[in-house]
């Protein structure tokens, strides 16, 4: 039996300062799910649903109510660092590092030494596709290319299972492929199966269901602050919560060559 | 070479003999040795640490605010720390002489009390998650400015004539004062701050990538900024207290050393020192022997060099990324 890394039970989030009597400032409304070590969860739903609200709760930035355990995760922040890496919705980095720096700021809560840094730095660019850029100054990258060296930056934060004290890892990335285009989403989702197998627990906000379907375990589905489903793939992308999440009629048909769910627009 | 350029001046041979001289306590007093000595030596040191300490805390200030335009000067930190000093002026004239060790050090602090409200007042208004707006940062600078300086205004206003007289004579600034009392607390003090920022060189490259980021790479991003505000308020509040107010060193000196080696605070940070050191050293030596024998404030030659590299910084601002 695998074990459970991530444990979500009953976590209510609301905006700071404000009491329970509002409802809308309730961002996130008793939502419980789980992941264990080596699986991928993806959490979809509407904009403004409270899904990066989760996220960031999970990654220690915003108080919450419930319970969410982290299993073998240590208290210490430096150590904790080794073993839960997260990527934000938007990185706004103005000074003109070298892309290479950029990933390197990852290596400093590990004390592996220069040289093994200086490799995970040079093996995490070339996993994202962008060791080209190594000696480029990230101020001047597009979007995409940007968005590759976070990536980069938070996969050589828990690289390799040695890093974590007892081997618990933890990935959180907020909207991964937003600026990507179609070859590197489906690079980057092959680099999040490799660290899974790894036993890599991975949740990620996603908005493009059809990668979420294809790519994750599981999915969590939110719906105004609420969980609307939570559960395998197929038993939460089906006809009619797509239709409550996102107002549109779609089409459920079967992946020509994988056994997951496509989800086709109407 | 600052030691030799002067209203009096002394050949660069001599000059180097008299400091060599100094070094052997030697007896022979000439009327030279006693401008380097007594004059020129305490004078080019203080320049020498004040310059270190502006070029430092100008690029952890940068490094903390994320933003390559936030000089000490500018978002009203070496105003709040003028504030600070002209009040503990005001109401420790009565008590103390304010000449000497305990004056200077008490002026110090007031002027640090000052700058450090001033930080954290700018550091709030202007910074959220995802980082610090130019032009908050800069208008609430412009507010604390302007507070800090009417406070100052009226505190002249309401003193007696021996404390305006100290009070602006002080605000005019300047190197001229230096004497080796003032060299002692600004090598105390500021070794002490020159050595400690550079600790947090690490810390301040992780900041960059913003708060959040930097508390997920396992940094107590709280703790490390009030310690860096703090720091930053002691620099600039002994450059205040020691000399006035120069401005732009803080805002120049990271800026061209980032364009050299970049942004990685490991060099930047000393190296910022140094070439603060550097700036300050040949503005003063500028400020004494170009309408020599009269002395311009060297916060005047620091401004004309400054100001339009700031406004030229201001302008190219969007080819940095910054906002």
């Amino acid at each position: 039996m695998k074990t459970r890394l991530l444990d979500i039970d009953e976590v209510c989030i609301q905006v700071r300062g404000s009491n329970k009597s509002h409802s809308h400032s309730v961002l996130v409304n008793s939502v419980s799910c789980h992941v264990n070590a080596g699986e991928v969860l993806a959490i979809i739903g509407p904009n403004g649903a409270g899904k990066s609200t989760l996220l960031n709760a999970i990654a220690g930035d915003i108080a919450f109510t419930g319970t969410i355990s982290i299993e073998g995760v240590a208290e210490q922040a430096r150590l904790r660092a080794r073993q839960i890496a997260v990527l934000p919705q938007l990185s706004l980095l103005s000074f003109p590092y070298r892309v290479s720096e950029v990933v390197g700021l990852a290596r400093i809560p590990h004390n592996t030494g220069r040289q093994r840094d200086d490799e995970i730095v040079q093996e995490a660019l070339t996993l994202m596709d962008i060791g080209y850029l190594s000696e480029r100054l990230y101020t001047e990258l597009s979007g995409g290319e940007k968005q590759r060296v976070q990536l980069a930056r938070v996969f050589a934060q828990i690289w390799q299972k040695g890093d974590a004290p007892n081997g618990s890892r933890l990935l959180l990335l907020d909207e991964p492929t937003a600026a990507l285009d179609l070859g590197h989403q489906k690079q980057l989702m092959i680099a999040i199966r490799e660290l899974a197998k790894h036993g890599v627990a991975v949740v990620m906000v996603l908005h493009d269901i059809n990668l979420a379907a294809r790519y994750a375990d599981r999915a969590l589905a939110m719906l105004c602050s609420e969980r609307l489903a939570f559960g395998s793939i197929k038993d939460v992308i089906n006809q009619q919560n797509i239709k409550s999440l996102f107002e549109v009629d779609v089409h459920i048909a079967q992946h020509p060559e994988h056994d997951c769910p496509v989800v086709i627009g109407l | 070479m600052a030691l030799a350029f002067g209203t009096v001046s002394i050949p660069l041979s001599d000059t180097l003999w008299s400091f060599l001289h100094s070094v052997s306590a030697s007896e022979s007093v000439s009327r030279s040795d006693l401008v380097i000595q007594q004059i020129r030596l305490p004078r080019a040191l203080l320049a020498a640490l004040i310059g270190a300490l502006l070029g430092i805390c100008g690029a952890t200030t940068q490094g903390l605010f994320r933003n390559p335009l936030a000089d000490p000067s500018l978002i009203g930190v070496t105003a709040g720390a003028s504030a600070g000093a002209a009040l503990t002026i005001f109401f420790a004239a009565s008590l103390t002489s304010l000449s000497g060790l305990p004056g200077l050090g008490l002026v110090s602090i007031g002027a640090f009390i000052g700058g450090s409200i001033a930080v954290i007042l700018v550091y709030n208004l202007a910074t959220n998650t995802h980082g610090t707006s130019v032009a908050t940062m800069l208008l609430a600078g412009i507010a604390i400015t302007a507070l800090a300086g009417s406070l100052t205004n009226i505190l002249e206003f309401f003193g007696d004539e021996e404390m305006l007289r100290r009070i602006s004579l002080w605000r005019m600034g300047g190197l001229d004062g230096a004497d080796y009392p003032r060299v002692a607390i600004a090598a105390t003090f500021g070794s002490i701050i020159l050595l400690t920022l550079p600790r947090f060189s690490t810390a301040l490259n992780a900041l960059l990538l913003g708060e959040s980021e930097a508390r997920h790479l396992g940094l107590s991003v709280q703790k490390i900024k009030i310690k860096l505000v703090l720091l930053v308020a002691a620099g600039v509040g002994i450059s205040v207290a020691l000399a006035g107010t120069i401005a732009f060193i803080g805002l120049v000196i990271p800026h061209i050393i980032r364009l050299l080696i970049g942004p990685d605070h490991r060099y930047l940070l000393p190296i910022s020192a140094l070439g603060g050191a550097i700036l300050l050293l040949l503005s003063d030596t500028i400020a004494r022997t170009i309408v020599s024998p009269i002395e311009l404030p060297v916060g005047l030659v620091t401004a004309i060099v400054g100001a339009p590299f700031f406004i030229s910084l201001l302008r190219h601002r969007h080819e940095f990324g910054m906002r």
